[in-house]
C-alpha cells in the first residue's frame, strides 16, 4: 500500500484523538492503585471502601474545598512552569533531566538578590524574578552548549548538573547566605520588596495562593505561541523533528539546541526563585522538592504540549496535595500517590501498553506515541 | 519446464479501509522464470507481494504454490513454502557477520540440548503464574520469609522452562552451508565478513543468500536495482542468470523499464491495483511498456530546444571537501556552468559528486579551492545566505534532506522561506499565507496529496520530489542543483520533474545535474562533465557524448 490516506484535521482527529492515551493511562493508573490498596487492605470489603474515600478524598480536599484548591494551584504553578522545561526541549529533540538543577540555581541567584540588593518595590520583585531566570539560563546552557558543540550526551550531563545545583545551593546557604539564627537552616528572608504579593482568595483566611500560578498560565501561553506561531518556534520544531532538514532549509541546529536548552532553563529558574518570592521567602536547605522531575511525567501526559501543560500540571498538583487526603481520611500510605504518579508516567511513556489493553487499532504513522526524541551519542 | 505454475495468483483482491489495493490480480510463476512486475509507486506491487509473501491476507481470491492452494498466515508459512523476498531497504545487521545474519532466528544450534516434554512446560508455566500472584499478595502483607522462599521457587522452576533455551550457536556449520551455496549460484561472498564493512551490491547477495539458505526455490525481489551503481546491476543480473540456471523462479519488482526488458521472461503491468496485461519483452518497448504503466502516451525523450548559455552563473576552482570520514572526497575540482545550460555530472555513485553538491550549497565545509556564484565570492556562505542568493537545491535524499515528513506539504513548502515576508511577519508566521502558497503550488504542480494539511511523510515517493521541486522552483532561480532528482520515482513524475528542470533553464537558469543515471544525463545535459575520483576527468559536448565513451570515462579512462 503505497496511496497516502488522507488524515482528516477535524476536531476529532486534532483534539479527541490525542487525548485517548493520556487520558486511559490516568483511568488505568487509578484502577491498578486501587487493585494495589484492596489487597493490601485487612480485607478486601475494608480495602474497597479505603478506596472510595482516599479518591472521594483527593477530589473533596484538594479540589472542592477552597484552602484544599489553593493549596493545589500552588503545587500547580512549579510543575506548570518545570513541564513546559522539559517540553521545550523535547520539540528540538532533546531530554531535559535538568529542570531540577535549573529550578535550583534559579531560586539560588533570585535569592541572593532578594536578599542583598536594595531596589524600590516593584523594580526589586521583577529584577528578583530576571536574576532567577539568568540562573536557570546558566544551568540550561551549560548542557546545551556539551551538546551542541562537543556532542555529549545531554541525558548524562543534566542529571550530573543537577547533583552539583542541588549542593552548591545547600552549600551556598550554609557557608554565605544563612540566617543567623542557630534554629534553622536557612537563608536570610527576602527584603520585603522583593516578595511576590499573595492573592486572597474567598473562603481561605490567610491564602496562599500568590502571582506565581498566573504568570506560569501566561507563560505556557507563550510558550505555545513561540513553539507553534512564530518562526523561531518552526527552526527548533524543525531541528527536532529533522536536523538535516533544518541544516537544509538553513537552520543552524547547534544554535537550537543551545536555544532550547537556554529557553527551557530560564523558565525552570523562574519557577525555582518564584517559590521562594511566593512561598516561604527564605530559600531552605533541601529546598528541592523534586518538580524537575515530575516535569518529565507532566510533559509526557500533556504529550509536550504546552497548553496542555496546564492540565497535566494541575492533575499532579492534586495528586501531591491529595496525597495528604488520602492518609488523613483513608488512613493510607502518602506513598500511595508516588505509585499513582510512576504509574501514570509508564502507561503514557509507554503507550503500547494501553493500547493493547483497551485494544485501540492505530496507524502506523501513529504508533510512535509520545514523541520521545531518540539522540545519538557523539552526534 | 513443467505445465504447473511454482506460484499462481487467482483473482487477487485487497481492499484497505477507503482503498482498493489490488483487484482481481492474476499471475502465474513458472519454474526458472523471471517475471517481470512492472507499475507505478501505488499501483499495488508491494501489496500484492505482501498478500504472497504471508504479511497480509487477500480478501479475495487464492494463492496456488505448486498447483496447491496456499493460505499464507505469515511469513514464517511462505518461507517454509519455498517463497523467498529480499526487500529494498535490507533487513541486515550491520555489526554482526554475514554468518550471524544468516542464522538470524533459525535457531541452528549444536552440542548439548535440554529436552523437556511439552506438558511439563505447560505445568510449569501454569505453577509459575501462581508463584508470581502468590508473590504479589504476599509482598503487599510485607511477610519476608515467604516472599523470599516464593522467589526462591520461582528461579529454580524458571531455569527449568528457560533451560532448553541455551544451546550453542552452530556458527561452523552455517557458515560451511554459506560457503557451498555461494560457489554453486556463483555468488562470491564471505561468510565472515561483517556487514557493514560490504557494499551495498554485496549486501544485497547476503539478502539473496539469506533467501536460498531457508530453502527458496520463488525469489521476489523488490526494486532489487534501485540501490546499485550501473556496474552493480550488470553483476546483479549476472546473478539473476545463475539463480534462473538453477532453477530457481524469480518475481522481479521494479519501475525500470530498461532492466525489466533486459532480464525478464515476461512482463506483467500493474495499474491502479489492475493487471493491465501480461507481455513478452520481445513483443514490448520501452514506449509501449510506459503507456501501460500509466494509462496514457508518455513521451520518455525529453523535448528540449538547442540551448543558448549566457553569463558565466557557477564558476568552481580547485574545490576540496571531505567526506565523512575525513577522506578528501572532492579533490581539486573545477567547473563552471553558464545561465541558460544544463551542465550534467556523470559518474558512478560514490566518486565525490554527493560531497560537490554538499559543498556548493553550504551543507559541508570547504576544505580549499573558490566558490564563486553570480561572480560573487561564496565559498564558505552558510546554507541560508546561498538559499538566498538564488541556488535552488534539490537534495540526493530526499526523506532525509528535503523534507520533514511530521510537517504538512504547507509547511513543507514554506521549509526554507518561512522566515520572509509574506510568510511571516517579524517573528511572527502567517499560516494563512502558508496554506494559500501551499494551495497554489500543489495546484500548479499537480502534487497528489488530499489536502495541503497532509503530512508529507503520507505522500508517494513521486509526490514527495514534487513538494521539494514546487518549493524549489516557485521563488526566483538563478541557479539550480539538482542531486538525482528522479531517483526511485514513478514515469509520470519523472517526465514531470524532467520538463520542469528544462523550463528552468529555458528561463536562465544555470542548471547543475548530478545523476546516476546515464540516460538521465544524456537526455537533459547540454554539457557532460565525468567525475571520476573527485574530479572531472572530462567535459563533453552533448553532440560528443554517447554512452559508450561516457561510459568509459566514468571507469577513468580517457580515450
Amino acid at each position: 500500500m503505497n496511496e497516502s490516506q488522507a488524515p482528516k484535521s477535524s476536531f476529532r482527529e486534532r483534539f479527541l484523538r490525542p487525548l485517548v492515551v493520556p487520558v486511559l493511562a490516568i483511568l488505568t493508573s487509578l484502577i491498578v492503585v486501587a487493585i494495589i490498596i484492596i489487597i493490601t487492605a485487612e480485607n478486601p470489603l475494608i480495602g474497597l471502601e479505603k478506596v472510595g474515600t482516599g479518591y472521594w478524598g483527593i477530589i473533596d480536599g484538594a479540589l472542592l474545598s477552597p484552602r484544599g484548591l489553593v493549596n493545589t494551584l500552588v503545587a500547580t504553578a512549579p510543575l506548570i512552569l518545570t513541564g513546559i522545561a522539559v517540553a521545550i526541549p523535547f520539540h528540538a529533540g532533546l531530554f531535559n533531566i535538568g529542570a531540577e538543577g535549573q529550578f535550583m540555581i534559579g531560586a539560588l541567584l533570585g535569592t541572593v538578590v532578594g536578599i542583598y540588593i536594595d531596589l524600590p518595590p516593584v523594580i526589586h520583585i521583577i529584577v528578583t524574578i530576571l536574576a532567577g531566570i539568568t540562573g536557570g539560563v546558566i544551568w540550561g546552557l551549560i548542557p546545551g552548549v556539551l551538546r551542541a558543540w562537543l556532542g555529549s550526551h545531554e541525558v548524562i550531563n543534566t542529571i550530573m548538573l543537577n547533583f552539583i545545583a542541588i549542593a552548591l545551593t545547600n552549600m551556598i546557604i550554609r557557608n554565605y547566605i544563612k540566617d543567623p539564627n542557630p534554629s534553622t537552616v536557612q537563608s536570610l528572608p527576602l527584603l520585603e520588596t522583593a516578595q511576590l504579593a499573595r492573592i486572597p482568595f474567598p473562603g481561605v483566611a490567610s491564602s496562599r495562593l500568590h502571582l506565581g500560578f498566573f504568570i506560569a498560565v501566561l507563560v505556557a501561553i507563550a510558550a505555545w505561541y513561540f513553539l507553534y506561531k512564530t518562526t523561531w518556534g518552526f527552526s527548533l520544531r524543525t531541528t527536532g523533528l529533522n536536523p538535516d532538514a533544518a541544516k537544509y532549509a538553513g537552520i543552524r541546529p547547534k544554535w537550537q539546541y543551545v536555544l532550547s536548552f537556554m529557553i527551557a532553563g530560564g523558565i525552570a529558574g523562574l519557577a525555582g526563585i518564584m517559590e521562594v518570592q511566593g512561598l516561604p521567602r527564605v530559600l531552605p536547605v533541601g529546598f528541592n522538592a523534586g518538580y524537575g522531575f515530575t516535569a518529565i511525567a507532566v510533559s509526557l501526559l500533556a504529550l509536550n504540549n504546552p497548553l496542555a501543560v496546564i492540565p497535566a500540571a494541575l492533575i499532579f498538583g492534586l495528586l501531591t496535595v491529595g496525597g495528604d487526603y488520602l492518609q488523613i481520611r483513608a488512613g493510607l500510605s502518602v506513598h500511595i500517590v508516588s505509585i499513582f504518579r510512576a504509574l501514570i508516567l509508564l502507561f503514557v511513556a509507554a503507550p503500547e501498553i494501553v493500547r493493547y489493553i483497551y485494544r485501540i487499532k492505530v496507524k502506523p504513522e501513529e504508533a510512535e506515541g509520545v514523541p520521545i526524541p531518540r539522540t545519538r551519542w557523539g552526534s | 519446464m513443467s505445465d504447473t505454475p511454482v506460484l499462481e495468483a487467482r483473482g487477487l483482491t485487497k481492499r484497505f479501509p477507503g482503498v482498493l489495493a489490488n483487484d482481481q490480480v492474476n499471475l502465474t510463476l513458472m519454474k526458472g522464470e523471471v517475471h517481470a512486475l512492472l507499475g507505478e509507486n501505488g499501483a499495488g506491487k508491494t501489496t500484492l507481494m505482501n498478500m504472497i509473501y504471508g504479511f497480509y491476507h487477500p480478501t479475495e481470491g487464492e494463492i496456488l504454490v505448486n498447483g496447491q492452494p496456499a493460505r499464507m498466515e505469515s511469513p514464517n508459512e511462505a518461507i517454509a513454502k519455498g517463497i523467498g523476498m529480499v526487500h529494498q531497504h535490507f533487513m541486515l545487521i550491520p555489526v554482526m557477520s554475514v554468518t550471524e545474519n544468516i542464522m538470524l532466528g533459525l535457531g541452528e544450534t549444536r552440542g548439548f540440548e535440554v529436552k523437556i516434554p511439552e506438558a511439563l512446560r505447560r505445568v510449569l508455566r501454569v505453577v509459575l503464574a501462581l508463584i508470581f500472584l502468590l508473590f504479589i499478595f504476599v509482598f503487599f502483607q510485607a511477610k519476608v520469609y515467604w516472599a523470599a522462599l516464593l522467589i526462591l521457587a520461582a528461579l529454580v522452576l524458571g531455569s527449568l522452562v528457560l533451560l532448553p533455551l541455551l544451546r550453542r550457536m552452530d556458527r561452523i556449520n552455517v557458515a560451511k552451508r554459506v560457503r557451498e551455496l555461494s560457489e554453486s549460484y556463483n555468488l562470491a561472498i564471505d561468510p565472515d565478513d561483517i556487514i557493514k564493512d560490504l557494499s551495498v551490491g554485496i549486501q544485497q547477495r547476503v539478502e539473496i543468500i539469506k533467501a536460498l539458505y531457508r530453502n527458496a526455490d520463488i525469489l521476489i525481489l523488490d526494486e532489487p536495482t534501485a540501490v546499485l551503481t550501473p556496474q552493480e546491476t550488470e553483476e546483479f543480473f549476472v546473478t539473476i542468470r545463475n539463480l534462473q540456471d538453477q532453477g530457481t523462479s524469480i518475481i522481479f519488482i521494479s519501475h525500470k523499464l530498461k532492466e525489466v526488458l533486459a532480464i525478464a521472461d515476461r512482463i506483467t503491468v500493474l495499474r491502479d491495483g489492475r493487471n493491465v496485461g501480461t507481455v513478452l519483452p520481445e513483443e514490448a518497448t520501452e514506449a509501449s511498456l510506459a503507456e501501460m504503466m500509466v494509462g496514457r502516451t508518455v513521451i520518455l525523450q525529453v523535448d528540449k530546444s538547442k540551448a543558448h548559455p549566457g553569463d558565466v552563473v557557477l564558476e568552481v576552482k580547485d574545490l576540496r571537501v571531505e567526506d565523512e570520514r575525513g577522506q578528501i572526497a572532492v579533490d581539486g575540482l573545477s567547473l563552471e556552468v553558464r545561465a541558460g545550460e544544463i551542465l550534467g555530472i556523470a559518474g558512478v555513485q560514490g566518486n565525490g559528486q554527493r560531497e560537490l553538491v554538499e559543498g556548493l550549497t553550504g551543507l559541508r565545509p570547504i576544505v580549499s579551492g573558490e566558490v564563486r556564484i553570480d561572480n560573487k565570492e561564496s565559498t564558505h556562505l552558510l546554507p541560508r545566505k546561498i538559499s538566498e542568493i538564488g541556488v535552488a537545491h534539490i537534495p540526493e535524499d530526499r526523506e532525509k534532506h528535503g523534507l520533514v515528513m511530521g510537517y504538512s506539504v504547507a509547511d513543507n513548502l514554506v521549509l526554507n522561506r518561512y522566515y520572509q515576508a509574506p510568510y511571516a511577519r517579524g517573528p511572527v508566521l502567517d499560516h494563512n499565507q502558508i496554506a494559500s502558497n501551499g494551495q497554489a503550488l500543489v495546484e500548479k504542480f499537480d502534487v497528489r496529496t488530499p489536502s495541503v494539511e497532509t503530512l508529507a511523510g503520507n505522500l508517494s515517493g513521486g509526490n514527495k520530489q514534487k513538494v521539494i521541486v514546487a518549493r524549489e522552483f516557485s521563488r526566483p532561480v538563478k541557479l539550480l542543483i539538482a542531486n538525482q532528482p528522479t531517483r526511485g520515482i514513478d514515469v509520470g513524475s519523472i517526465e514531470f520533474i524532467h520538463n520542469q528542470i528544462v523550463d528552468q533553464r529555458d528561463s536562465g537558469s544555470a542548471v547543475l545535474l548530478v545523476s546516476a543515471e546515464l540516460d538521465e544525463i544524456l537526455s537533459l545535459a547540454d554539457r557532460v562533465a565525468v567525475m571520476f575520483e573527485g574530479r572531472i576527468v572530462k567535459t563533453l559536448p552533448i553532440e560528443e557524448a554517447t554512452r559508450e565513451r561516457v561510459g568509459l570515462l566514468m571507469a577513468g579512462v580517457d580515450a
